[in-house]
């Protein structure tokens, strides 16, 4: 590998930029293809199909090429979770989140629910919810999970996450609630299909009953639509 | 640990590490999982990165081959000559370092810079 390629590597990860290193195994050749950026004219169309394929499952491989096997390495950009809320499922959320290696963020503009004390060394955001994750930026890394249990709140955020390449968006509530909001987001202007990417009721079906194991619950979700992008 | 809990360092705490090494002017190689077959403790595209003193960070194998493949990435930095490594059960001649789990991995070790 050249010192120039592990150069531009290092700085597609501080841009998290997703990349894909391209390494033909007999030659020792390589480039870096960037699957969602359309910078890979010169790069042989099998190739690039590929390393979207490989970025997307966030998955390694090796292809065959005419030029022989060409082992493609994904570098995607880093796992985030936005909880908006902080609430009590919160706090054990953000600690199993950080755990599975996802950055966690906490947003609620509710000075009493953020503080320090009931979230030791999370990143905190005392703001609403539709300004932070503007800020934020949410890319197909990022997860948002909404349990404010205040409409207002949660609203503003589905509202943002919706229009986004967030892979996950998730919404605490019964489904009676559930239903309520759906009918809220329509009055916003927000269609059925947009509306259908939300997970709610949040999390998978286990029973959960406390906070921390509807935390599990949750994880479990945010991990399935992770590593089975396809199925819903 | 590193902060985010996870038992191995990450693939840019990896590269990172490289980096200051070429930095330092050190001889650096990288060694990268290209293959595995059956239950192989470390996935495709896992990072070790290697110094010509022989001082490691990351991981192929969770320990089992971290040995030979140093070794081998020595050799590298000094030649030039990437490398593809073949580890498991089944090859009981050419390595003594097995990997206990019964799985097979192939391994690139390449120089840096």
């Amino acid at each position: 590998m050249r010192s120039e390629t592990l150069y531009r590597l290092l700085d597609d990860r501080a841009q998290k930029r997703s990349v894909v290193l391209a390494t033909n195994l007999k030659s020792n050749e390589q480039i870096l293809i960037y699957p969602f950026d359309n910078n890979t004219k010169t790069v042989n169309k099998i190739l690039i199909k590929a390393a979207c394929e490989a970025a997307h499952v966030d998955k390694g491989r090796t292809v065959e090429t005419p030029d022989g096997e060409v082992f493609l390495n994904v570098f995607n950009p880093p796992l985030r979770m936005i909880i908006v809320g902080a609430v009590h499922i919160s706090q054990p959320l953000s600690v199993m989140a950080e755990v599975a290696g996802y950055q966690v963020i906490v947003v609620d503009p509710r000075r009493a629910f953020a503080t320090p004390e009931r979230f030791p060394g999370m990143e905190l955001r005392i703001e609403w919810p539709d300004e932070a994750l503007e800020e934020l930026g949410l890319d197909r890394r990022t997860a948002v999970v909404s349990l404010t249990h205040d409409p207002k709140l949660d609203d503003s955020a589905l509202s943002v996450a919706l229009h986004s390449e967030a892979f996950y968006i998730g919404a605490l509530g019964s489904k009676r609630s559930h239903a309520k909001r759906v009918e809220r987001l329509k009055e916003r202007g927000l269609t059925d299909d947009f509306i259908a990417q939300i997970h709610g009721p949040i999390g998978l079906d286990i029973g959960a009953r406390s906070p921390s194991e509807i935390a599990v619950s949750i994880l479990a979700q945010v991990t399935e639509r992770l590593r089975r992008p396809g199925l819903s | 640990m590193n902060p985010t809990g996870d038992p191995y360092p990450s693939h840019d705490a990896v590269l990172e590490q490289a980096a200051q090494w070429k930095a330092d002017n050190k001889g650096v190689a990288l060694a990268t999982v290209v293959a595995t077959w059956g239950s192989s403790p470390r996935p495709v595209g896992s990072l070790l990165a290697i110094d010509e003193g022989g001082q490691f960070t990351g991981s192929v194998s969770g320990g089992c081959i971290e040995g030979a493949v140093v070794a081998e990435a020595l050799d590298v930095i000094q030649s030039g000559e990437h490398k593809l490594l073949d580890f498991g059960v089944s090859d009981d001649n050419a390595w003594e370092a097995g990997l206990t789990c019964g799985g097979e991995v192939r391994i690139l070790v390449e120089r840096i810079g």
